[in-house]
C-alpha cells in the first residue's frame, strides 16, 4: 500500500480514537448532569437517606475519606522518604517499592474482603473504622509512590548543600528535601483523596451503609457510594432519582478536586 | 536522637506494605481452607454453585465467575488497546500543543470518574444501546466488556503517552530526516523505544480490568450462568463477591474466599509482570 | 610550607570510589595555606572535584568509598585533626561547619532569603532572634548582596537570579564562619558579569576564610589564586605558587595543559 496513504489512514484512526474518547467523556458528563440536576431537590442536602436525602451520606463518605487520609499521608510519606532517602539503591527498597506498586493496583474488592475478615467478622458487625482502614490500605501505596517520585525529582545538590552546612540527615530531609517536593506531594495527596472518596467496593462489607445520620464509627457508617449502588437497583422512581442526584454530586466533587490539583501543579511550575 | 527515631519510623512505615500484602494472602488462604479441602482444584472447573440445605455444605465451583472475569477482560482489552494506542499517538504526535493539553485533561478526567458512575451511566444509557444493536437484554457480558474498555482506555492511554514521550527528539528527527512518514517514525522509532512502557501499561490495565467491581456489577447481569451468546448475562469474581459475600455461610463463604484468593494471586502475578516490563524505563 | 601557616594538609591521600577497582586519587600530598586561595585545575576526570569533596567528607553521603592516608585540619587553637578518622555523624556535622562548600549549581533552599542564610546557624543551635538577624546581615554584607536583599529578606530565595543565588549560597556558608570554604566550579553555571562579581567576592573573603577552588577555567585560576595545583588522571602533577605554575611550570604535562595542547 502507498506509504503516504497508510500514514494518512493511521493518523485518521488515531484522531478518531481521541474523538471517541472525548465524546464518551462528554456523553457521560452530559447525561450525569442532566439526570443529576433534575433530581436534586432541597431535601437532597438537608435530609438523611432515611428521609430521601443524602446529607448523612455526604458527611459519612467525607469523614471516612478524611480519616483515611490522616492515616495514609504520614505513613505513606514516611515510607516514601525511607525508599528514596534512606534505602535508596538497596535491594530491600526495590522490593518494597514493587510490593507497594502491586498493592496500588490490587482489586479493591479483595481489600474489602480482607478488612472484613479482620475488623468486621470478629466484631460481629459492620463499622466505620473498618471502612477507614480499607480506604487507608488503598491510599497508602499511592502516597508512597507519589512521595518517592517527587523526592526523586529534588536535585541531589540540594541535599549535599544541606549536609555541607552541617545538617543531620533527618533535618535535611524534612526541612529541605520534602519542602522542595512539597507541591508535587500535595497534589498527589489531593488526587488520591479524590480517588478514595469515589470508592465503593472496599466499603461494601466493611462500613456498609447507614440510613441515619451518625458519627459513630463503631457502627455501620453512611456511605454515598454504597448508597448509589443500592438505590440504583431499587425499582421505585424516587430511589433512582436519588441515585442520580448522588452520582452527580459525587462526580462533581471528584472532578473539582482533580481539576484543582492539576491547577496547583500547573501554577507552581 | 531524633534522627534514629525518624529513620526507624520511616523504615517501619515502608515495611507496612509488605505486611499488609502478606496479611491479605494469609487471611484469604486461611479462610479458603474449608473450600480448598472440600473441592481442591476441581473448584476451577466446576460450574455448579448451589448452597446445601440449611446452608450446610453445598457444591461450589468457580468456573463461571472465573470465565466471566476472563472473558469480560478479554473483550475489554480487545477494544481498549487499539483505542488507547490511537489516543496516545494523537496526543504525542498529531495534536498541536494547544489541542493536546485539553484533550489530555479530558482523558485524565475520564480516568478520575468513579467506577460506580460508569455503572450508573452504563446501566441506564449504554445498555439499551447495546441491546438495540446486538440484541439480548442489555445487561450481559458484552455490555460489561465494552464499558470496562471505556474505563481502562484513559489509564492505558496516559501511560502509553508518557512512555512515548520519553523517546529522545534526536532519534525522531533522524528518522524524519530520512524522509520517513509520521506513521513510520511511530512504528519504527517511537514504538520500539517505548516498547517496555507500552507493554507494561497494557498488562497493568489488564490487572485493573480483572479486579474491576462496581461497573461490572451493574452491567454483567450477576447470574450464575455460562454464556451462550456474547450478550448473555453472567457473573465475574468481583461481582459475585460484591453481591453474595455477606450473605454466604460456611462453605459458600469459604468458596468466596477461595475465589478472592485466586483473583488476588492472579492480579499479583500480572502486575508484577507489568513491572518487569517497566524496568527498562522509569516512566513517571 | 611552614606548618603554622597551614589550615589543611593532605598526606599521601588516596581515594577509591565504591565498586571501583582502581583509585581515583593516588597518594596526594597537598598543603593548603591559611587565608590564601588555592586553585585546583586539570582536564575533566582528573579528580579535582573528587579531591575537593573529600575535604568535607561529603563523599560519605554515599556508602562504600575507601580512603587512605591523612587529611589534617589545623584549628585556630593549634590542634590538629585527621578528618579521615571521623566516624560519628556528630563529628561530620562539626566538620562541615568548619569546612564549608559551594556547589557548581546554585542551591538555594525552598525558603525565604533570611531563612536560607540563617539555616546553618539554626542547625548549630543559635535561636536568639537578634543574634540571627545580626549574623545574617553580616553574612549578606560579606557576600556583597545586602543592598539587593535587605528589603526582601522574607521573600523566597527562588526568585533571585542565578548570580544572586550563588552569592546567597556563599553568604549562607560564610555565616557559619568556617575555617575553609571549598568552591566546586562556582561560576561555570553563571554569566560573565555574575562570574566577575563572584570572583571579586572570593578575593575579598580570603581575609576571613581560607579558600580552595576547583575550576576548569585557567584564566580564573591565574587571576584569583595564590597557589595552584595541577592534576591529571588522579595524580597531583605539580603544585606551586600560581605565578610559577602559569609562567614557568616545572613539568611538561603542566605546560602542555596550560598552553592548551590538551584539556
Amino acid at each position: 500500500m502507498n506509504r503516504l496513504l497508510l500514514n494518512k489512514i493511521i493518523l485518521l484512526l488515531s484522531t478518531l480514537s481521541a474523538l471517541i474518547g472525548i465524546s464518551f467523556l462528554f456523553w457521560i458528563l452530559a447525561t450525569l448532569s442532566y439526570k443529576g440536576i433534575t433530581s436534586i431537590q432541597w431535601i437532597t442536602f438537608t435530609k438523611d437517606l432515611v428521609e430521601g436525602g443524602i446529607r448523612n451520606l455526604l458527611v459519612g463518605q467525607f469523614t471516612m475519606a478524611l480519616l483515611a487520609t490522616l492515616v495514609a499521608v504520614p505513613v505513606g510519606m514516611m515510607a516514601g522518604i525511607y525508599l528514596r532517602e534512606y534505602g535508596h539503591g538497596s535491594k530491600l527498597a526495590a522490593v518494597i517499592r514493587n510490593l507497594s506498586d502491586v498493592m496500588m493496583s490490587a482489586p479493591s474488592i479483595v481489600i474489602g474482603v480482607f478488612v472484613f475478615a479482620l475488623l468486621v467478622d470478629p466484631f460481629n458487625g459492620y463499622n466505620g473504622w473498618a471502612g477507614v482502614v480499607a480506604l487507608s490500605i488503598m491510599m497508602i501505596p499511592i502516597i508512597i509512590s507519589t512521595t518517592d517520585n517527587m523526592l526523586a525529582l529534588v536535585p541531589q545538590e540540594l541535599r549535599e548543600a544541606g549536609m555541607a552546612l552541617g545538617g543531620s540527615k533527618h533535618k535535611i530531609i524534612l526541612q529541605i528535601v520534602v519542602r522542595a517536593a512539597k507541591v508535587g506531594i500535595t497534589t498527589g495527596v489531593l488526587l488520591s483523596f479524590a480517588r478514595i472518596i469515589g470508592e465503593t467496593a472496599p466499603l461494601l462489607f466493611t462500613s456498609a451503609n447507614n440510613q441515619f445520620f451518625t458519627m459513630d464509627l463503631t457502627e455501620q457508617f453512611p456511605s454515598l457510594t454504597v448508597s448509589i449502588y443500592n438505590l440504583a437497583t431499587y425499582p421505585d422512581e424516587a430511589s433512582r432519582q436519588l441515585a442520580w442526584a448522588a452520582s452527580f454530586i459525587l462526580t462533581t466533587i471528584v472532578l473539582i478536586i482533580n481539576l484543582f490539583g492539576r491547577f496547583i501543579i500547573r501554577n507552581k511550575k | 536522637m531524633g534522627g534514629k527515631l525518624f529513620r526507624n519510623f520511616s523504615f517501619f512505615s515502608a515495611t507496612l506494605s509488605f505486611f499488609i500484602l502478606v496479611g491479605i494472602f494469609a487471611i484469604l488462604f486461611h479462610y479458603a481452607q474449608e473450600s480448598l479441602h472440600e473441592f481442591g482444584f476441581d473448584f476451577l472447573w466446576n460450574q455448579q454453585w448451589e448452597a446445601g440445605e440449611d446452608d450446610e455444605g453445598g457444591i461450589f465451583g468457580g468456573y463461571i465467575p472465573i470465565i466471566g472475569t476472563l472473558s469480560s477482560t478479554v473483550i475489554a482489552m480487545a477494544i481498549a488497546i487499539p483505542l488507547a494506542m490511537g489516543i496516545a499517538i494523537f496526543l504525542t504526535e498529531i495534536a498541536s500543543v494547544k489541542v493536546a493539553k485539553p484533550v489530555s485533561v479530558a482523558i485524565e478526567l475520564l480516568a478520575a470518574i468513579p467506577s460506580i458512575i460508569y455503572g450508573m451511566w452504563g446501566l441506564f444509557y449504554f445498555a439499551p444501546i447495546v441491546q438495540a444493536t446486538f440484541g439480548g437484554n442489555g445487561v450481559g457480558l458484552l455490555t460489561a466488556g465494552i464499558v470496562l474498555a471505556i474505563m481502562i482506555i484513559p489509564f492505558m492511554a496516559a501511560i502509553t503517552r508518557d512512555s512515548m514521550n520519553t523517546t529522545p527528539s534526536v532519534l525522531k528527527e533522524s528518522a524524519y530526516a530520512m524522509g520517513a512518514t509520521k506513521f513510520e517514525v511511530i512504528k519504527d522509532v517511537i514504538m520500539p523505544y517505548s516498547k517496555g512502557g507500552i507493554i507494561g501499561s497494557i498488562i497493568l490495565a489488564l490487572g485493573r480490568a480483572l479486579g474491576e467491581t462496581m461497573a461490572v456489577a451493574f452491567l454483567i447481569g450477576s447470574v450464575m450462568h455460562t454464556v451462550g451468546k456474547v450478550t448473555d448475562p453472567t457473573t465475574s469474581i468481583p461481582v459475585l463477591l460484591a453481591n453474595n459475600f455477606v450473605e454466604a455461610e460456611d462453605l459458600e463463604m469459604s468458596s468466596m474466599y477461595f475465589l478472592a484468593l485466586i483473583l488476588f494471586v492472579v492480579s499479583f502475578i500480572i502486575i508484577s509482570t507489568a513491572k518487569f516490563y517497566f524496568l527498562g524505563k522509569k516512566v513517571k | 610550607m611552614a606548618k603554622e601557616n597551614l589550615v589543611m594538609e593532605l598526606k599521601n591521600f588516596s581515594f577509591t570510589y565504591a565498586g571501583a577497582s582502581k583509585p581515583s586519587l593516588k597518594k596526594i600530598n597537598l598543603p593548603i595555606e591559611k587565608n590564601k586561595i588555592t586553585a585546583m585545575i586539570g582536564p575533566s576526570g582528573c579528580g579535582k572535584s573528587t579531591l575537593l569533596r573529600s575535604m568535607n567528607r561529603i563523599h560519605d553521603l554515599y556508602s562504600g568509598n575507601r580512603y587512605e592516608g591523612k587529611i589534617n585540619l589545623y584549628r585556630a587553637d593549634g590542634s590538629k585533626q585527621n578528618i579521615l578518622a571521623l566516624k560519628k555523624e556528630n563529628d561530620f556535622i562539626k566538620l562541615r561547619q568548619e569546612v564549608g562548600m559551594i556547589f557548581q549549581k546554585p542551591t538555594p533552599f525552598p525558603m525565604s532569603i533570611f531563612d536560607n542564610v540563617a539555616y546553618g546557624l539554626r542547625l548549630s543551635g543559635i535561636k536568639n532572634k537578634t543574634e540571627l538577624q545580626d549574623r545574617v546581615e553580616k553574612a549578606l554584607k560579606g557576600a556583597a548582596i545586602w543592598n539587593e536583599t535587605k528589603d526582601r529578606l522574607n521573600e523566597s530565595a527562588l526568585g533571585m537570579s542565578g548570580g544572586q543565588q550563588q552569592r546567597l549560597c556563599i553568604a549562607r556558608a560564610v555565616a557559619l564562619k568556617p575555617r575553609v570554604l571549598l568552591f566546586d566550579e562556582p561560576t561555570s553555571a553563571l554569566d560573565p558579569i555574575s562570574t566577575g562579581a563572584i570572583e571579586e567576592l572570593i578575593a575579598e573573603i580570603k581575609s576571613e576564610v581560607s579558600v580552595v577552588i576547583v575550576t576548569h577555567n585557567m584564566q580564573q585560576a591565574s587571576r584569583l589564586s595564590d597557589y595552584t595545583a595541577f592534576m591529571y588522571l588522579g595524580d597531583l602533577v605539580e603544585f606551586d605558587k600560581t605565578d610559577k605554575i602559569f609562567l614557568n611550570p616545572k613539568e611538561k604535562l603542566t605546560e602542555d595543559y596550560i598552553t592548551g595542547r590538551f584539556g
